[in-house]
């Protein structure tokens, strides 16, 4: 009996070795599972916490001084749709952080980094890790566009501004 | 990592040896039906997908469903013809044009086989269609959504069995009524055994836009009554032409079971659906008073609308002497099945002894050549002979439905002596045979009715489940089988249990589906005349004793979540927007009371239940789909007032009460 048993094993371990690529190819479009996968190792040489994790970088973004009045506007408009729910325009945390003071406190790349890239920043940024221990809710992806991140951004920047 | 799978391993073959020495005690060569590495064909590990989707009819449950194949897996009930509370499907607002028909709301149907949507005559995975059977209709399901995304009722029929199979360029989904009545526009107040005279069988063609989907009736055809069964489309040299099993040619209205089961043969009505087309053309075609409801549902306004038709436009078979032909089938055919190639039509006579394939090639030489044997109710009988390409002789008994492997051989289930037979389709020989677990109805091969099938697994619903799992009172889950059909000879490997009974049923690899979903609506593009974008936009608006909220909800509160102000005898419309715009983060809605049911919305969705408070109170309402770790406080209440109450209508988010009345 225990050798049939040991057979049979072993015969179920070659087939299920045949059979492991395949399945994990086809997930590689899957987001969820990848980014906890990463979650799980702790150190993460490559993650750059003054910038974060997405597209945009310094150069890329090459801010001038002063505002962009109609970009704000503009940006008013989607956090309203997208954002206003859970963040107050003051430094009072609703369901996350209030925004007053947060052009000061990260850089631009960082915020449009965060605001279009949020999942694999909430595993990886170690302030937004502590964050997350406050608030519990994870901040969701809401498919914001590369524009609309930016005009966001440029809302934030008259928010501080202003006062 | 080896430790894991070695213990994995264990668990593995344990179980094997269990079902294999609980099956060993049974009779009937049970021990020989599954195969000690049966389990390692069907397992899927944790994490991994399966490589096929196999969409099941639910039967009288009127939904459809999702498996992933081999490991069996439920995916997802998809709500088609009855109300499906946990969705709101049927309940909300929104949904509920979606079950009108000309008889009204009507909240149940009885669905029974599931058609893939193809282009040249391949699967291409962008719907699904299912069949009412009880009050006639057809829908649409997005396979992008698995959401149903159109029903058409069918005039003049009354039971839609035959249906809802598609022609190979999906030109047409059709419908044979099961039961002949009298037409809508006659007078339907006779009596019923003048069957013969006041009776027909209507046949739909439903036509389906090339790129919406939305459906139409472009035609129907009126047949002498009879039953019409199951159908399907030629394909490759027989496309253009349609086949329908008929029994009840007796014409019997009592006592079927006897009556309709007296001739040797009915038929197989092959119909020249392009020839019918031209006569359209012509003008030959009767317009005829109907009503019917056409409902489609329109994911950017997130709301269904349902229209009433009045009018159809029907072809006469008998008149139009060239459209439809009968074809001898011994004997109550139920499975009319046409094999890849589109040269072979396999008709399963339920109580005949032998399997008839008829060539395409032969019918249409018999029909040129006018090989008739007489007619039926006006409609010219090919002789059988004329049209026969040979017999598979002594295969079973009860023959149902025929699948195709693309490799020249098909799949026969049998009722009655509860097997699968394989046979070949030139020669005409029996090749294998299994036993199933009990009385087998339907089979699906992966493209098994297309041109190109898939063909490596089998699966067999079977119609009785008796000791197949652990019992569950009188009522038992229906039972699903799969077998490996790669080698020469099936192989048992998996027994599943399914929602509410499984006809037919179809699959297709993953690949033509999984990379296609929809996983948010795009809030900028909501059009719901409620929507509320964002929480500036939350509001409360009463229109005399209605009262409209535009709620909104995003993890982990709703705005507004405090109401004051309603009155008893307000009709309330929570309509409540999920400004998520992620993946997989749906949130509910439920309030104390509700008669209808709960919302359940997904990002970037609105949806709206209707609610009428019967007593004065608070009353709790709170999300009701896990969203996040602070889902338990995403609630609120609402106050109702007496009649003639002066409480002003004010709504909140944040502040304790109205400030007003927190003073007071």
């Amino acid at each position: 009996m225990k050798k049939i048993l040991i057979l049979s094993a072993s015969i179920y371990l070659l087939s299920s070795c045949g059979n492991s690529s395949k399945p994990n190819e086809e997930q590689g479009n899957q987001q969820t599972p990848k980014s906890m996968l990463e979650s799980s190792s702790n150190e993460n040489p490559s993650y750059d916490p003054k910038r974060g994790e997405g597209k945009f970088t310094e150069e890329g973004l090459a801010l001038k001084p002063g505002l962009d009045a109609n970009m704000a506007i503009s940006g008013d408009k989607i956090q309203g749709v997208k954002c206003a729910s859970c963040h107050k325009l003051t430094d009072e945390k609703l369901v996350g952080p209030g925004w007053k003071g947060v052009t000061s406190r990260r850089k631009p790349e960082w915020i449009m980094n965060f605001i279009t890239n949020p999942d694999p920043m909430i595993d990886k940024d170690p302030e937004v890790q502590a964050q997350y221990e406050l608030c519990l809710v994870r901040m969701p992806d809401q498919g914001l566009t590369d524009d609309d991140a930016r005009h966001i951004l440029e809302f934030m920047r008259q928010n501080d501004a202003a006062k | 990592m080896n430790i894991i799978k070695v213990k994995n391993a264990h668990v593995f073959i344990v179980s094997v040896f269990c079902i294999t020495s609980f099956i060993a005690c049974k009779p009937k060569n049970t021990k020989n039906a599954v195969s000690a590495d049966a389990a390692a064909k069907s397992y899927i590990a944790p994490g991994e997908y399966d490589s096929y989707y196999n969409f099941v009819s639910g039967g009288f449950s009127g939904q459809m469903s999702a498996y992933g194949l081999p490991s069996g897996r439920l995916l997802r009930v998809i709500p088609v013809f009855s109300v499906d509370p946990e969705k709101g499907w049927g309940y909300n607002e929104e949904t509920k044009p979606m079950l009108n028909t000309s008889h009204g709301f009507v909240p149940w149907d009885d669905l029974h086989h599931t058609e893939m949507s193809q282009t040249d005559g391949e699967i291409d995975g962008r719907w699904v269609f299912g069949n009412a059977n009880n009050t006639p209709r057809i829908a649409r399901i997005d396979l992008k959504t698995f959401r149903t995304a159109e029903i058409i009722e069918l005039p003049n029929s009354a039971g839609n069995h035959s249906s809802p199979f598609i022609t190979q360029g999906t030109e047409y989904v059709v419908a044979g009524t099961r039961f002949s009545v009298p037409p809508d526009d006659a007078n339907g107040d006779v009596a019923i055994n003048t069957y013969k005279q006041n009776f027909k069988g209507y046949l739909s063609f439903v036509s389906v836009g090339k790129t919406d989907g939305k459906m139409d009736i472009a035609f129907q055809i009126e047949c002498p009554g009879v039953n019409f069964d199951l159908s399907h489309a030629g394909k490759g040299k027989s496309h253009g032409w349609f086949f329908f099993s008929c029994y009840n040619t007796e014409q019997a209205s009592t006592l079927l079971e006897v009556n309709a089961s007296q001739k040797d043969k009915d038929f197989i009505m092959a119909v020249n659906w392009k020839k019918a087309e031209e006569y359209l053309k012509a003008g030959r075609g009767r317009k005829v008073k109907a009503r019917y409801a056409h409902n489609v549902y329109n994911e950017v306004t997130h709301t269904a609308s349902s229209e009433i038709r009045e009018e159809v436009t029907v072809l006469s078979a008998k008149e139009l002497k060239d459209i439809c032909y009968m074809i001898p089938c011994p004997k109550s055919p139920h499975g009319c099945d046409v094999d890849p190639t589109g040269e072979y039509i396999v008709g399963s006579g339920k109580l005949a002894a032998i399997i008839p394939v008829f060539s395409f090639d032969k019918l249409m030489s018999a029909i040129s050549k006018k090989e008739f044997a007489g007619e039926f109710d006006g409609i010219q009988v090919v002789k059988y002979e004329s049209a026969l390409y040979g017999e598979v002789k002594k295969p079973g008994l009860g023959p149902l439905h025929t699948e195709f492997d693309g490799n020249g051989n098909a799949y026969t289930s049998f009722f009655v002596s509860s097997e699968v037979v394989k046979w070949n389709i030139k020669d005409l020989k029996v090749l294998d045979r299994v036993p199933t677990f009990y009385s087998v109805g339907h089979l699906c091969i992966p493209g098994g009715d297309s041109k190109k099938p898939s063909p490596k697994y089998l699966i067999a619903y079977n119609k009785i489940t008796k000791d197949r799992y652990l019992p569950t009172g009188p009522e038992l889950s229906q039972s699903a089988q799969l077998f490996d059909i790669s080698g020469d000879k099936m192989q048992m490997i998996l027994d599943f249990p399914t929602i509410g009974e499984p006809h037919y049923a179809q699959a297709v690899p993953a690949d033509k589906i999984k990379n296609n979903q929809v996983k948010i609506f795009k809030i900028e593009e909501n059009k719901h005349p409620y929507v509320a974008k964002g929480e500036t936009e939350a509001k409360v608006v009463r229109t005399g004793n209605q009262v409209h909220v535009y709620m909104t909800s995003i993890r982990s509160h709703f705005s507004p979540d405090n109401i004051e102000g309603i009155k008893l005898g307000d009709e309330v419309y929570f309509h409540v927007t999920n400004l998520e715009q992620d993946w997989d983060v749906p949130h509910g809605f439920a309030i104390k009371g509700a008669n209808n049911a709960e919302l359940l919305i997904m990002p970037g969705e609105t949806q709206t239940l209707k609610w009428v408070p019967n007593r004065v109170g608070i009353f709790p309402m709170y999300c009701t789909d896990f969203c996040s770790a602070l889902h338990q406080e995403m609630q609120g209440y609402v106050r109702v007032s007496p009649v003639g109450s002066s409480v002003p209508l004010t709504w909140s988010l944040g502040k304790a009460i109205p400030e007003a009345e927190a003073s007071k």
